[in-house]
């Protein structure tokens, strides 16, 4: 039997911020890279991005935020991921996050963030390096 | 000689010198890159001469300024006269913080206003709303009620200062609540002068922030079109917008023809209301992003005056020579920012600001040097703010009309764009207009398509960003960053909790529910949505009656 | 229990990780996959599975999200499966369907996951199929199947489907010369999206005509309906009709059914019928005493007795 396995993969715009040249720009290079792209469309809530990933069971999230919204957002959608039982997706984040605020983000259990200026070869490459062992 | 004959000599001349003085130093200086290429894709030649212009008629493409085409300005002293309008955007945390930065810059030189809004208020939502979290102050300042409003223009005389407004959506909830404020101050309305963005079309493809569905947000649109050619005299009721096209990822070309498709969009659906084109064309107004490829933009600005003023002629036949005129908002490009090396940003401001003044504007912002990292500090709005004045005031810049014009370059790119920008708006009308080609998602995809090319070209460095993807240094210059207090989300709901409590309800009820049947009665919804801010009714609780019978816009995505 | 025990017990009950999690062993298609899928299929067979289809702006996810709601407004369950194409050159795929439906994300009532074509051997039906059966047996009430409507392999996607509905949109008048004929054979209820258009009375009749061309079967009438996806009007009615073919199909089922039962009651009787004046006939003419003796005396089995006597009968007849 010929396994068909994936890397499905999750972009997210969690809040009201509309700003998704970025968010497209990664997921278009993460399709031709060869992954399964769900892309949730703007203004999403953290519940909604979380039940997204659970029936979409992807291995992946990328969320992309630049209103700075991200320090109410992240802690939340996080919280809701433990919750939930989804730990084992990997979490990474791009868009425009002050530095001092990295290391609480990535405390949260976010893997990496990328900012402004961010090869998008970097960022597949990463999630190529980064796919969490799942059955 | 006759013209003809002397471009036959030039041309000759031209090959004599590609064949005995190019080759020589082709062989040991050769040229950095085997084609040069701005953004629109046009390729850029080596040198330009009369050749490239040889069909031009000066009288019939470029003419004096004032006049017809107004390719070289819209008014006939242009800077020699009055300077652009300096108009700094901006809007953070609550009311009273923003309008403190207002008085700030009033004070530094500004000489209008420009209300950044925040996300919740540009959505439409109250700061209380359970979409709001975390956005409240983030971004601009929060609106939720004439209140905010009130405290926002204290101590500011809007008869005496414009005011633009970046508000689509709910454009015509802000501006009812800044004519409130205005009855308040005692100012008659035919004083009070300024600039609503509204315009939704396009929302649909690039900013991407919007409330309701096409129809009645276009309904919308006219609505406060109509209104203003009746009361509001010096208010520019739209600010047709490329601004957000370019931003989004189109290139130069793209943001010029899909902007004046817009704008043809826009005369359209008020003369399907019944308006005379002369009555209202002149308070169109027109918003563009100044990018970094110095000429290209210069050619652009020139392109789209002369272009917006024969289609105003040729196309609805306006009379006034005035609904000819395209008057210009210029923001520099906040995509050319580099969060790497932000002082650099400075530089590139410079050269995007000089564009826009080389190019004719009638009003200009220029970003912060630290707004790819965060909303800009005092200290960083200043040096903005001072670009402009030493381009006004030292430069030289602003002493001549139209400096550019006749140079063989600009005018070919000028000839150019507008030619292929003619090409696009066939394209489109052949498509079926502007709100087909959103609905079958053709801006979306060149969109998409323009912003892939742009990063690919970045990431393999045939496009050298400074600091970015040359000339990186490891350590990086970090510089001071402003933060909003997130304290300030508490203090605007509970400003906004208490408002709810000590308003009269009832009233504020009435209101709505006379909104509701107007908004189903498909009448002009300014004047009653004027009456509704008054009763101190919130933004949210109006943009809520429309949502109950407009329904709300579900975007097209297009990648 | 192992593993995939655990997902099925899961999907049984309904729990939302299960039954994300089975989809996925579907999808990868791995030495599991046949074990998860025989131990639910005894579970399968109550849901009602739609197949949506039609081309790229008809409006057809945001009629999804309506036709979702009425169904919840109707108390019941549920779910969706959507299906993109992957990418033949890189093997990726953007799956962007749900986006319309993403207000619906959170309600526990509703389930809908994107599926992509990949490069499957036995065809994404398959797959599909399979998806659906998750979704069946984890008891949602309807099961939701989307896809663009483009070519052949959609065709076969959209049969996993009981119900069939094609959507068109206004003004897309070359797409719907360009859907192939297949689909126009395999829908059961058309629909014309965005009606408020002034061209949507023209499609109707396009639709229509092409309908006559094909020659309808008799036993169901294909409707031809008008829906608002934005606003959600003729929905209600979409609805219904949909209902109506189900009930039509439950009808044609328990017709075959009441068929099958009278055929084999028939059979019986004239069984009985014929072989009993059989007898009375042999026992008169003296024949089956005869045979009888015969039979007695081992010079002949029964069933040879029989086969000469009734031999004898009817070459006598004919």
């Amino acid at each position: 039997m010929q396994s068909q396995r994936k890397i499905r993969i999750l972009i997210a715009k969690p809040g009201l911020d509309s700003h998704d040249r970025g968010a497209k720009i990664v997921a278009r290079a993460l399709r031709d890279a060869g992954m399964e792209v769900i892309y949730t469309g703007l203004r999403q809530t953290p519940e909604q991005i979380v039940e997204t990933a659970l029936q979409e069971d992807v291995d992946v999230i990328g969320l992309s935020i630049l209103s700075g919204a991200h320090r109410t957002l992240f802690p939340r959608i996080m919280e809701l991921l433990k919750q939930k039982d989804l730990t084992d997706m990997m979490v990474f984040a791009g868009g425009i996050i002050p530095e001092e605020d990295i290391p609480e983000m990535k405390k949260l259990g976010i893997k990496e963030i990328f900012g402004p200026g961010t090869r998008t070869d970097t960022i597949v490459q990463f999630v190529f390096d980064n796919i969490p062992k799942r059955p | 000689m006759s013209d003809k004959e002397k471009i036959n000599e030039i041309m000759k001349e031209r090959e004599r010198w590609e064949k005995t003085t190019l080759p020589k130093w082709m062989e040991n200086r050769p040229e950095r890159k085997n084609e040069f290429r701005n953004h629109s894709d046009t390729l850029i030649k080596r040198v330009y001469t009369p050749e490239d212009t040889k069909n031009m008629d000066y009288m019939r493409d470029l003419g004096f300024p004032g006049e017809y085409p107004f390719t070289r300005g819209v008014h006939a002293t242009m800077y020699r006269g009055r300077l652009w309008t300096m108009r700094q955007f901006s809007g953070y945390g609550t009311a009273e913080q923003t309008n403190q930065r207002f008085k700030y810059l009033l004070k530094e030189g500004e000489t209008g206003l420009s209300i950044a809004f925040d996300y919740p208020t540009i959505t439409g939502y109250d700061s209380d709303h359970p979409f709001a979290r975390g956005e409240v102050g983030i971004c601009g300042v929060a609106v939720a009620s004439l209140k905010d409003m009130e405290v926002l223009l204290d101590g500011i005389p809007l008869d005496k200062v414009t005011t633009s407004m970046t508000i689509n959506g709910p454009a015509a909830m802000l501006l009812a609540m800044y004519v409130a404020v205005g009855d308040k101050q005692g100012v008659p309305r035919e004083k009070i002068g300024g600039t609503t963005q509204n315009d939704m079309l396009k929302e649909f493809f690039a900013q991407k922030l919007c409330i309701f569905p096409p129809k009645p947000s276009l309904k919308l649109v006219t609505d406060i079109i109509e209104y203003c050619a009746h009361h509001l005299p010096k208010w520019n009721p739209i600010s047709i917008s490329g601004y957000h096209i370019r931003e989004a990822g189109e290139n130069a070309l793209q943001e010029l023809a899909f902007t004046i498709y817009d704008g043809i969009a826009s005369v359209e659906s008020a003369l399907e209301r019944g308006l005379n084109v002369d009555d209202f064309a002149s308070r169109l107004s027109f918003f563009f992003a100044s990018h970094n490829n110095l000429f290209e933009e210069i050619a652009k600005f020139r392109a789209a005056r002369r272009l917006w003023a024969k289609i105003m002629k040729e196309r609805f036949h306006a009379r006034n020579p005035r609904s000819m005129w395209m008057r210009m908002h210029i923001q520099t490009s906040g995509c050319t920012l580099t969060a790497q090396q932000p002082l650099s940003n400075i530089i590139r401001t410079t050269i995007e600001a000089l564009a826009a003044i080389l190019g004719g504007t009638q009003s200009l912002h220029t970003n912060s040097f630290d707004e790819a990292l965060c909303l800009p500090t005092e200290e960083a709005v200043r040096v903005a703010l001072r670009t402009q004045q030493i381009i006004a005031h030292e430069s030289g810049a602003a002493d001549t009309i139209d400096p550019l014009a006749g140079s063989y370059y600009v005018e070919y790119l000028t000839n150019e764009m507008e030619e292929q920008a003619m090409e696009y708006i066939q394209k489109i009308d052949d498509m079926g207009g502007a709100i087909v080609a959103i609905e079958k998602g053709f801006f979306q995809k060149e969109i998409a398509d323009s912003a892939y090319k742009y990063q690919r070209e970045t990431d393999d460095k045939k496009r050298i960003i400074v600091g970015v993807n040359k000339y990186t240094t490891g350590d990086e210059t970090s510089i001071p960053m402003l933060r909003v207090d997130p304290k300030v989300e508490e203090e605007q709901v509970a400003g906004l909790q208490k408002l709810r409590r000590e308003r009269n309800n009832r009233k504020v009820d009435e209101m709505l529910e006379k909104l509701h049947y107007a908004t189903e009665k498909d009448e002009n919804l300014m004047p009653i949505i004027i009456e509704a801010v008054k009763t101190y009714a919130t933004l949210g609780e109006i943009c809520g009656v429309l949502r109950k019978v407009y329904g709300e816009h579900k975007e097209l995505i297009v990648i | 229990m192992t593993k995939i025990e655990e997902i099925v017990q899961g999907v049984l009950s309904g729990n939302r990780r299960s039954i994300a999690r089975a989809i996925t062993i579907i999808e990868n298609n791995t030495a599991e996959t046949h074990k998860l899928v025989a131990s639910i299929y005894p579970h399968t067979g109550k849901a009602h599975i739609i197949g949506i289809t039609g081309p790229g702006g008809s409006g057809k996810s945001t009629l999804i999200e309506k036709i979702i709601r009425e169904y919840r407004r109707k108390d019941k369950t549920v779910g969706v499966i959507a299906v993109d194409p992957t990418s033949p050159f890189t093997g990726g795929a953007f799956l962007g369907d749900r986006i319309r439906m993403q207000e619906l994300s959170t309600d526990q009532g509703v389930f809908i996951r994107s599926m992509a074509t990949r490069n499957y051997m036995g065809g994404i039906a398959k797959a599909t199929k399979d998806a659906v059966k998750v979704l069946d047996a984890a008891g949602k009430d309807i099961v939701i199947v989307e896809t663009v409507g483009a070519g052949q392999s959609e065709v076969e996607i959209i049969k996993v489907a009981k119900t069939i509905v094609v959507i068109f949109a206004p003004g897309l008048g070359d797409e719907i010369q360009a859907i192939k004929a297949g689909m126009m054979e395999i829908a059961d209820i058309f629909v014309v999206n965005k009606a408020d258009r002034e061209n949507a009375n023209k499609a109707i009749m396009d639709i229509q005509a092409m309908l006559q061309l094909n020659n309808q079967e008799k036993t169901w009438k294909k409707p031809v309906l008008k829906t608002t996806a934005l606003t959600g009007e003729g929905v209600p009615q979409l609805i219904e009709r949909i209902e109506e073919h189900k009930h039509f199909l439950e009808r044609q089922l328990e017709h075959k059914r009441s068929r099958e039962k009278a055929e084999a009651e028939l059979i019986e009787a004239i069984k009985e019928k014929v072989a009993t004046s059989m007898i009375e006939k042999l026992k008169k003419e003296g024949k089956f005493e005869e045979f009888l003796k015969k039979i007695l005396k081992k010079e002949m089995d029964p069933t040879s007795a029989a086969e000469k006597l009734l031999n004898e009968k009817f070459r006598n007849k004919v």
